[in-house]
């Protein structure tokens, strides 16, 4: 989804076209390498605003249309920040009121966080003040952009991140209110817009599957959910899906733990060796490499 | 709404508590002083592209093919997003494009 280049394997050397002076002091220009990383992380998350617009706004309307006051949606956007979440605790709030349930249930809807996180606990590494909040806003959205983007040499690894992650939840924010306040006046019907959830989830499967020339992890997370769905059903499936994942990877790890030759070059690239090979972005640039 | 305010309250701070638990605990399970587990490396490897696939299916989940318009809308649109992404690799106008097909489908022939 977010124009992933391959800048990281190119521009490494000093000679590269970047508007940057060559071979940036590790700690003498911070403020540069931040400003980098911004105008790298914005377009990236153009998308997610466009999407976020619709996805907040029809949160908002729904919200607004089911009686509730402006503050409900708009900290519920602010506290949870998981959209899928944030719909399914509008009808918490319309039932009886059962907290043990809602903790539970945000437990399951979300449990695909825990796997996010494995994901991310090596580009996450060395993040200091930025990490906690890095992690408090990993939507899908974010985890999609940070897990998946080659992050320019000459920009800091830990202020792309977080550019994302700000812009993503403040564009879900805005949307939100926005969808609230306005989004009754539209002059026409959005019956069906809540469909920009799937139309998003499933373009970045399609740019990670043509971004990827292995499929198995891809078609597993297909395939697992789908049976599970079948079986479980609609309000029962998540967690058998992911259990069933898991027990997949392991049995067929033999056959899929050599991806090392294909993530250097692709849209994932191995926390350990960006990290190594990016010393400079930390401040203090004695992170050993992480031992991959 | 049938809850009190403090109700309500409660249920929004219980339900941010739950999808926080669920993004902080591998972090906490595995701090950055020691190496986590070498399966775990693999998993954080794989999970990605699994993790879209799931993200795909769970939107669709409440689609019902025995009923209703039995998941035509649904297919056709996804089948045009499908032709306009691998046609124009352009994110927006393929979510656009899929959405608003989607947004005419149910509001004027499966309706």
């Amino acid at each position: 989804m977010f124009t992933v280049t391959n800048q990281d394997q190119t521009t490494r050397t000093p000679t590269a076209t970047s508007v940057m002076p060559p071979a940036p002091a590790p700690s003498g220009d911070a403020p540069a390498r931040r400003r980098r990383a911004f105008e790298a992380a914005l377009p990236l998350t153009l998308p997610i605003a466009a999407g976020f617009l619709f996805l907040g706004c029809s949160y908002g309307l729904l919200m607004h249309a089911k009686g509730f006051a402006f503050w409900y949606p708009v900290s519920m956007a602010f506290f949870i920040f998981a959209g899928s979440m944030e719909f399914v605790t509008v009808n918490l709030l319309l039932s009886a009121f059962n907290p043990l349930a809602a903790f539970l249930l945000a437990i399951m809807v979300n449990a695909r966080h825990l796997f996010y996180g494995l994901s991310m606990l090596g580009k996450f590494r060395n993040m200091g003040w930025k990490k906690p909040y890095l992690i408090f806003a990993m939507c899908d959205e974010t985890f999609a952009i940070n897990s998946s983007a080659t992050i320019p040499p000459d920009a800091d690894r830990g202020w792309f991140m977080l550019f994302v992650s700000l812009l993503n939840r403040w564009y879900w924010i805005g949307g939100t209110a926005l969808g609230w306040l306005v989004g009754g006046l539209l002059p026409f019907s959005t019956r069906g817009i809540e469909f920009v959830l799937t139309a998003l989830f499933l373009v970045i499967f399609l740019d990670q599957w043509m971004g990827e020339r292995r499929h198995a992890p891809a078609m597993i997370g297909v395939l697992a959910s789908a049976l599970c769905l079948c079986v479980f059903g609609a309000d029962r499936f998540m967690i058998p899906a992911l259990v069933l994942m898991l027990i997949l990877f392991a049995v067929l790890r033999p056959y899929l733990d050599d991806m090392k030759a294909d993530e250097t070059v692709g849209t994932v690239t191995t926390d350990g060796e960006t990290a190594a090979a990016e010393t400079a972005d930390d401040e203090q640039g004695e992170q050993k490499e992480n031992g991959r | 709404m049938t809850m009190s305010l403090w109700q309500a309250v409660a249920t929004i701070a219980v339900v941010a508590f739950g999808t926080m638990l669920t993004r902080f605990v591998p972090f906490l399970l595995f701090p950055e002083s020691k190496e986590p587990p070498r399966f775990i490396r693999y998993l954080g490897k794989v999970l990605p592209y699994a993790m879209t696939g799931l993200l795909v299916v769970y939107s669709l989940k409440d689609v019902s093919l025995m009923s209703g318009s039995h998941g035509i809308p649904e297919a056709i649109a996804m089948l045009a997003i499908i032709a306009l992404h691998v046609w124009k690799k352009n994110m927006l106008l393929s979510i656009a494009g899929g959405t608003i097909l989607y947004m005419l489908l149910v509001q004027l022939v499966f309706v």
